[in-house]
């Protein structure tokens, strides 16, 4: 590595902090323009059938109304890749809460209250939203999200099954979970010239420039994506949203600039949802708790418009050495929203089912977690064969299990209670793949001793601004207050998205190499720098994206302890410590923030948050904050998060791994496993809810296989 | 910005005079007047949001669900988008913009925010702040909560450990999870 090193792995503040704490941060609706209108969606209010008829006579004629849109007269866009941005281009309705017309007026409130004046009328068809695991549509698709085959086998996991000595076959289920993130999906557009500006909320400037441009036929050098702060994501901000499509119509239906902020209530229906996935798990293993067979089954819903398969089965296929497995996705086409990423798409549900599984397998041989899964660690990844480049799970497992108290811990279920509540402690692993993609940056030298690198990366909060900077003082050998990170603006050099973990490693990989080449260019040269500065560029294509001989995740360690009320079924979690190996920890101060935000969001799927289709109506019950739980203060107690320096020189130039996802995996697992830990009943359903608990509670107690 | 026909929300334009649905409201902000013709429908975050460019109050939900648009009003945390403006009239409104000292200073809790890394996106935290801020008003005052001891002292300020200040920030939720930072950033400041 080149360069002084000291800025990488400092806790370095972020740089954008002193905006965002005295409110001088600008998201995409904050951007002031003369004349800007605001623009209110109308929401279709059927899951499946035609629009006949548009009545926007009475909304048009309102005060303040500059346009009503809809199927009729909205602007024509080239097909979408992505079908979900199609919208206003036919009277086809593929699910409740498609967008049906869109009002642009002056203000706010009047675009509001004419969207409440607009009548639609349809050709309603019977709808199907239910999810049954033996769904008679369910199909076998050819791949899950993120390219993998939706199946893999190898061995005969049933023959190991009918012979084990000791073995499990449960059942969990996952429901949809939305992401939320608290900015809601907003795009402000106008034209300025020929030019098409756009401030958007979104993970990935470049793609959505992109996008637009095939949509609208505009040539990408005349859009410019802004994306300078933007209020979370967590994957539903990954790829454009219907919000920056509709408010470029409306821009070019009026001339003026125009906003669209979804409503909370409209999100879950059109930025996409984590499916919801029915698990069925069999795991074989030898009295030494050796396993010899493992199944992973999932089935789970996708849209009639869109093909979207959540790859709950996949870290399976990473985990634990086993002779025989098979993992397996099947999907059911409903009358659904379209599913699409949330933080750690597969990899979260699919721990939380498969960890729990391995409690229940540890419980059946009367081993202790932590040892079960240290016993299966594998030498290769099972599924591939490769080495891994680095994995530390037994590592992040021990030093868990030492700062956390678990030595000692007594293993029998309903043992520790404090009054009339129950204790227990539960453990799981957790994994995520390590991604990167090909990115483009320049770095400059300026004459006055600073440094600027361009990279149009986005920060959704994990700080990129700050440790690109970090990355570019190393590269360069110089100070980090010398280095200014200029990023969210399309206008910069291309660079993908904030997501699957991927957006430090990908960016930063080519900023280190324009610095690399940039401080070659300067020891070449004497004299003072020119005015313009002197300038590298990068370009990380072939090499970012080249295949890998080894099998790169990172991985990690929960730990949770809980108390459950008997009398009202209420479980609170008093504490959760995860101790992760993801490389070199780039910036220690908002890898901690990123590692515990993760475990946070475990929480809430562990415990308070699930959505559920509505099977009368077609629609998600819980659309909203009052209804979908999202951890609130008092639900999260102390968490900890640690790390364990791991050297993997296979990856990047940092020797990093992601680690916006890896603590949202398997922590809904510990908490679920420490629950059954307290109560001596093994609940399988999330989250898990007073009434679920309590009817638990009421259930005999029942130990061993199965649980 | 008030007056501009376009800003629909506040003007003095004749034609949304004539609707009827409007009246003249006085607001201090941050220590500065403002009167402004308000549609009745508009509520206070979209004043300032809005009318008046401080765009420091978020809008997570609009439903005060999420407490991003929490600010003071006459020195009492609100959800700034469930208070119709016209109610407001001669109300003093601090928001984030507002907490500095003269001198430009941040406010203990915005430094104890960046000292602790209390936030991610930045999005609900302007709203935490303020919360923050009244939440340590209203202890002082001996407001209790639910997990106050009832055997305290009437009146008397409330001493704030972790559990009194996550079940009085409860109304701001955080979804990149800075929760545990939050509580260590006020408990830096009491």
């Amino acid at each position: 590595m080149t360069g002084t090193g000291g800025a990488l792995g400092a806790p370095a503040e972020r740089r954008e902090g002193r905006q965002k704490v005295t409110g001088g941060a600008r998201y995409a609706a904050e951007h002031p323009l003369p004349g800007r209108a605001h623009a209110w969606p109308v929401p279709a209010g059927v899951a499946r059938g035609r629009v006949t008829a548009v009545h926007t006579r009475a909304a048009q004629d309102m005060p303040g109304v500059l346009a009503v849109l809809t199927h009729d007269n909205a602007p024509r866009i080239a097909e979408p890749d992505d079908p979900t941005l199609a919208v206003l281009q036919s009277p086809d309705v593929p699910h409740r809460g498609w967008p049906v017309a869109l009002v642009v007026a002056r203000t706010l409130e009047e675009a509001r209250a004419a969207a409440g004046a607009v009548h639609v009328e349809y050709a309603a068809e019977e709808h199907d939203v239910h999810l049954t695991a033996g769904h008679p549509e369910a199909y076998e698709p050819e791949k899950a999200n993120g390219g993998f085959p939706a199946r893999r086998e190898w061995g005969d996991p049933d023959a190991a099954l009918a012979s084990a000595p000791v073995a499990v076959d449960v059942s969990y289920q996952v429901p949809p979970l939305h992401n939320h993130p608290m900015e809601p999906h907003t795009s402000t557009a106008h034209g300025d010239g020929d030019r098409l500006v756009v401030h958007t909320s979104s993970q990935g400037g470049t793609t959505v420039r992109a996008v637009l441009a095939a949509l609208f036929e505009h040539p990408e050098d005349r859009i410019t994506v802004v994306a300078d702060h933007v209020g979370g994501g967590f994957g539903s901000k990954g790829t454009p949203r219907p919000d920056v499509v509709l408010a470029v119509m409306a821009a070019r239906a009026t001339g003026r600039p125009v906003t669209v902020a979804l409503p909370r209530r409209h999100m879950p229906s059109v930025v996409g949802h984590r499916a919801p996935t029915l698990h069925r798990l069999r795991l074989a293993a030898g009295t030494d708790g050796r396993l010899t067979g493992l199944t992973h089954e999932i089935v789970t819903h996708t849209s009639r418009i869109k093909e979207f398969v959540e790859q709950a089965a996949v870290p399976a296929r990473v985990m634990y050495a086993t002779p025989a497995s098979r993992t397996v996705h099947r999907a059911v086409r409903l009358d659904v929203p379209s599913p699409s990423w949330m933080r750690a798409p597969g990899e979260s549900p699919g721990m939380y089912a498969l960890e729990s599984a391995m409690d229940e397998l540890a419980g059946a041989l009367g081993m202790d977690p932590v040892e079960l899964r240290v016993r299966n660690e594998p030498d290769r990844e099972p599924d591939s064969g490769k080495p891994f480049s680095s994995r530390h799970l037994t590592e992040c497992l021990r030093e868990g299990a030492r700062r956390f108290g678990w030595d000692g811990r007594d293993p029998r279920p309903r043992t520790r209670t404090e009054g009339p509540l129950l204790l227990g402690t539960g453990v799981a692993a957790a994994t995520y793949p390590v991604l990167v993609g090909p990115s483009t940056a320049e770095a400059r030298a300026l004459p006055d001793g600073s440094f600027v690198v361009r990279v149009n990366a986005t920060d959704i909060g994990t700080g990129a601004r700050t440790v690109l900077a970090q990355v570019a003082a190393d590269a360069l050998g110089v100070p980090l207050e010398r280095v200014r990170s200029e990023i969210g603006d399309s206008d910069l050099p291309s660079a993908p998205l904030a997501g699957g973990s991927s957006g430090t490693a990908s960016w930063g990989w080519s900023v280190h190499r324009a610095c690399t080449a940039l401080a070659e260019r300067l020891a070449a040269r004497t004299g003072p720098l020119p005015e313009e500065g002197v300038t590298a560029h990068a370009d990380t294509a072939g090499l970012a994206d080249a295949d890998s001989p080894y099998a790169r995740h990172a991985f990690g360690a929960h730990f949770a302890e809980v108390a459950v009320d008997p009398v009202t079924g209420e479980v609170r979690v008093r504490r959760m410590l995860g101790v992760f190996a993801a490389g070199r920890i780039l910036n220690a101060r908002t890898a901690r923030s990123q590692f515990i935000g993760g475990m946070t969001m475990g929480l809430g799927m562990a415990l308070t948050e699930g959505s559920t289709m509505d099977a009368a109506f077609g629609d998600f019950t819980e659309a909203d904050l009052a209804s979908y739980h999202v951890p609130a203060h008092a639900d999260v107690p102390a968490i900890e998060a640690h790390w364990i320096d791991e050297e993997d020189t296979h990856l990047n130039p940092m020797g990093s791994k992601g680690i916006g996802e890896i603590g949202n995996v398997g922590s809904a697992a510990a908490i679920g496993n420490a629950v059954h830990h307290a109560t001596g009943v093994r609940y399988r359903e999330l989250p898990l809810t007073p009434d679920k608990v309590l009817a638990g509670l009421a259930r005999p107690v029942t130990s061993g296989r199965g649980g | 910005m008030a007056g501009h026909p376009d800003k629909g929300g506040a003007t003095h334009d004749d034609s949304a005079r004539a609707t009827g649905h409007r009246s003249e409201v006085t607001l201090t902000v941050n220590g500065t007047p403002h009167t402004l013709l308000l549609d009745h429908r508009r509520v206070l975050l979209d004043v300032l949001r809005e009318d008046l460019d401080l765009t420091g109050s978020k809008k997570g939900c609009d439903h005060g669900q999420c407490g991003a648009c929490t600010v003071l009003v006459d020195g009492r945390r609100v959800n700034g988008c469930l208070l119709l403006a016209v109610t407001l009239d001669g109300s003093e409104v601090v928001t984030v913009e507002g907490l500095a000292d003269g001198t430009g200073e941040p406010h203990p809790l915005q430094k104890a925010f960046l000292d602790r890394d209390a936030f991610q996106c930045g999005y609900c935290t302007p709203g935490q702040i303020c919360s923050a801020v009244g939440m340590l008003a209203e202890a002082a005052a001996g407001h209790p909560s639910h997990v106050t001891d009832p055997a305290a002292p009437s009146g008397r300020p409330v001493r704030l450990d972790a559990a009194e200040i996550r079940e009085r920030l409860s109304g701001n939720l955080c979804r990149c999870g800075a929760y545990p930072h939050i509580v260590e950033a006020v408990e830096d400041v009491i």
